[in-house]
């Protein structure tokens, strides 16, 4: 009898000190082998992020030192000179929102055409499907950018009109001068592109669930809908959880598109939390200035926004790894 | 799925051939020695292998058109321009990684002293393509529009926000403007363009335009990435405005404003009239260094004034004979009257000839 977390009973003996069969079956070499390479693997990638952690904090510590504002509410970035004053306040807010609306269009969606590639498709439907949904991964992120900014915007600016008139009250919605790239346009081709790895990871999780759970909840009269509900879903929530930081992660990294989309601000606008703000997300800052990096002092600045990037990518991806271990310590 | 170990190893063998088609044999041969057999007249001295080039994206198109006219002649010549910008273009020469820069603007002091440091000798900003900065607009139903750099530098700071102003109606009696909000769009990289169109604002209209030029926007709008970027933006958006070179409002079929100097009748933006505003501006380098100063606030008749010319960085001597032999070859077929001639059609004023004769003793002088 095997748990869903994969540890066999069968290896617990009343006394758990020797493995089975003694101490002599330590393995063959072939066990050796492979063992010490999934290890160096293991260790590589760890030795991998830590030393691209290390490198980030080793350049951007010497210009946060020199940094005159506060690194995370000052709206200034001139990192230049004598007297640098730069703060991230404006590309953090403008980073999360539009990934915030990304994920917050992305997940459901990229759940439901899972759920119906899975269960409500026919049989003949569903690779067909599942390729079709895939190749929206296969657009390079350029392409992505030339069509938003080519064809897509005309399809969104009425939208963006219209929520405007009829929601300008509430401060997201509010208007500003901006017509081209704004935070909501950006969030919308994020979805597109993060949409399909919410839907293949997705897929996968829910084609696994236990025959005998959806079984079960159809025996015991529910429908179709109640079935999925109470037992594919809360199966597969740990996986969708961890495609929505899977697709999370690359919707803060994008940056090609966001670059080729986005309206900078001019300098000395005024704050406002609107969604139909222009502002440049952290990667996009970095391409659009990186003809700029000729002083340790500047690159160091970019490189601490980088930096800031790269923690908020860590703490979210922690935290859904302390919901995913929560919630499966509940499904044994 | 069953993988049988033939499907296995034809799966191994299609990926490996696929990853390695992607090696493919880089010309990386810099620079040739000397002629090849088939040199002809205007070229001068042709070459087999590579130049890399890097800068403006204002001189873009024209740096192309001279590159397809020298290749006629030296078909195995390979000049590589990357147009990421002035600013990235100096950097990348002052690097050592490019064998001439192409800049809107002349390259300053301390850019200089770098410079000269890379390349062993002073360096020389020879200009070869004279751009005019457009004020391109797209205003439904207005298909004229007078503007002065005091009305353009309001428009561009902000202080003017819509087309029906009382101020753009004084300059436009006979036109019928609608209320439509302007939009300005600006280069949200650090660009020449800027650079000159803020100098042009900033020397004729000092009291509305207060901001020292720089390559980076200090006026109100959204700021779109290069000159692709604005124009595209200003061709989607009823009532946009921008500043961007001729080339690109051409490309896009975009409006241009007429600038009026106060020289009696308000000037439109063609080769010619570029041209009159080149040929009045003074040399503001030493000798061969031939950096211009413009003179913004020109009344000449018929003179457009808002142009920008663009230089060709150049060390004066190399310290790769070849790499200076092919630079020379290379911009003796770009300074050529027929060159010159074959970039109007795309957008650029062609040299006038005074400083035209001085540029071909200038380029004669770098080895």
């Amino acid at each position: 009898m095997s748990s869903v977390t994969g540890v066999s009973a069968v290896d617990e003996l009343p006394d758990g000190d020797h493995p089975v069969g003694g101490l002599t079956s330590t393995g063959r070499v072939g066990d050796r082998l492979f063992g010490g390479a999934a290890q160096g693997a293991g260790l590589l990638v760890i030795a991998l992020v830590t030393l691209i952690g290390v490198f980030l904090v080793a350049q951007a510590v010497p210009a946060l030192a020199k940094d005159q504002a506060s690194f995370l509410t000052s709206r200034d970035w001139s990192p230049g000179g004598d007297a640098p004053r730069f703060g991230i306040v404006e590309l953090l807010w403008t980073t999360v929102s539009a990934s915030v609306i990304a994920m917050v269009i992305a997940v459901p969606v990229g759940v439901a055409v899972a759920l119906f590639i899975t269960q409500y498709a026919p049989a003949w439907l569903k690779r067909p499907a599942a390729s079709l949904v895939d190749l929206l991964a296969a657009v390079p992120s350029i392409v992505y950018g030339l069509w938003g900014a080519l064809t897509f915007r005309a399809v969104v600016k009425p939208v963006e009109d219209g929520l405007q008139t009829a929601f300008g009250w509430f401060p997201l919605f509010s208007r500003t001068g901006i017509s081209g790239g704004t935070i909501f346009f950006i969030g919308i081709v994020l979805f597109i592109m993060v949409l399909p790895i919410v839907t293949a990871l997705s897929r996968e999780v829910f084609d696994h669930t236990p025959t005998t759970h959806k079984e079960g909840a159809l025996a015991l009269g529910a429908t179709k809908w109640e079935m999925i509900r109470t037992t594919v879903l809360p199966f597969g929530r740990p996986g969708v959880i961890s495609a929505a930081m899977l697709a999370l992660g690359r919707a803060l990294g994008e940056t090609i598109a966001v670059t080729f989309l986005v309206s900078t601000l001019a300098p000395g606008s005024p704050w406002t939390f609107s969604l139909f703000n222009g502002g440049e997300t952290f990667a996009s800052r970095i391409a659009n200035n990186a003809a700029e990096f000729d002083s340790p002092q500047k690159t160091g600045a970019y490189i601490a926004a980088g930096l800031v990037l790269f923690l908020l990518t860590f703490v979210v991806n922690a935290i859904a790894r302390v919901v995913i271990e929560r919630r499966k310590a509940f499904t044994e | 799925m069953r993988i049988t170990r033939s499907s296995a190893v034809g799966a191994v063998a299609i990926v490996g051939a696929l990853a390695l088609s992607a090696c493919g044999s880089d010309n990386t041969s810099t620079g040739g020695s000397g002629s090849t057999g088939s040199a002809t007249a205007a070229a001068g001295d042709c070459f087999s292998g590579q130049l890399d080039a890097e800068g403006s994206t204002a001189q873009k198109n024209a740096i192309e058109q001279a590159i397809k006219n020298f290749q006629q002649s030296c078909a195995d010549a390979t000049i590589n321009y990357n147009a990421t910008g002035s600013g990235a273009g100096i950097k990348q020469f002052t690097g050592g990684n490019v064998k001439f820069a192409g800049s809107d603007s002349a390259l300053k002091p301390d850019e200089q002293t770098a410079a000269t440091a890379t390349c062993g000798s002073p360096a020389w900003d020879i200009p070869m393509v004279a751009g005019p900065i457009a004020v391109v607009y797209n205003v439904k139903g207005v298909d004229k529009l007078v503007l002065n750099a005091d009305v353009m530098a309001k428009i561009f700071q902000g202080a003017i926000t819509t087309w029906d102003d009382p101020a753009i109606k004084a300059l436009n009696s006979g036109a019928t403007l609608p209320s439509t909000a302007i939009k300005v769009f600006f280069r949200s990289d650090d660009s020449g363009t800027t650079e000159n169109f803020t100098k042009y604002l900033h020397t004729v209209a000092p009291t509305s335009w207060t901001a020292t030029p720089a390559k980076k926007w200090a006026g109100k709008g959204e700021g779109k990435e290069k000159s692709a970027g604005v124009a595209t933006a200003v061709a989607q958006t009823d009532g946009g405005i921008t500043y961007a070179e001729l080339s690109y409002a051409q490309q896009n079929k975009l409006a241009m404003a007429q600038v009026d100097t106060g020289s009696g009748t308000p000037v439109e933006l063609t080769g010619e009239s570029a041209g009159k505003a080149i040929a009045v501006a003074k040399q503001s380098g030493e000798g061969n260094d031939l950096a211009l100063k413009l003179d913004y606030a020109t009344k000449e008749a018929g003179a457009y004034p808002i142009v920008l010319v663009t230089y060709e960085i150049v060390c004066s001597k190399y310290k790769d004979a070849a790499t200076g032999k092919n630079v020379k070859a290379f911009l003796t077929s770009f300074a050529s009257d027929s060159t010159q001639q074959s970039l109007a059609s795309l957008g650029y004023a062609p040299l006038p000839t005074e400083v035209a004769t001085k540029v071909k003793t200038a380029i004669a002088a770098i080895s």
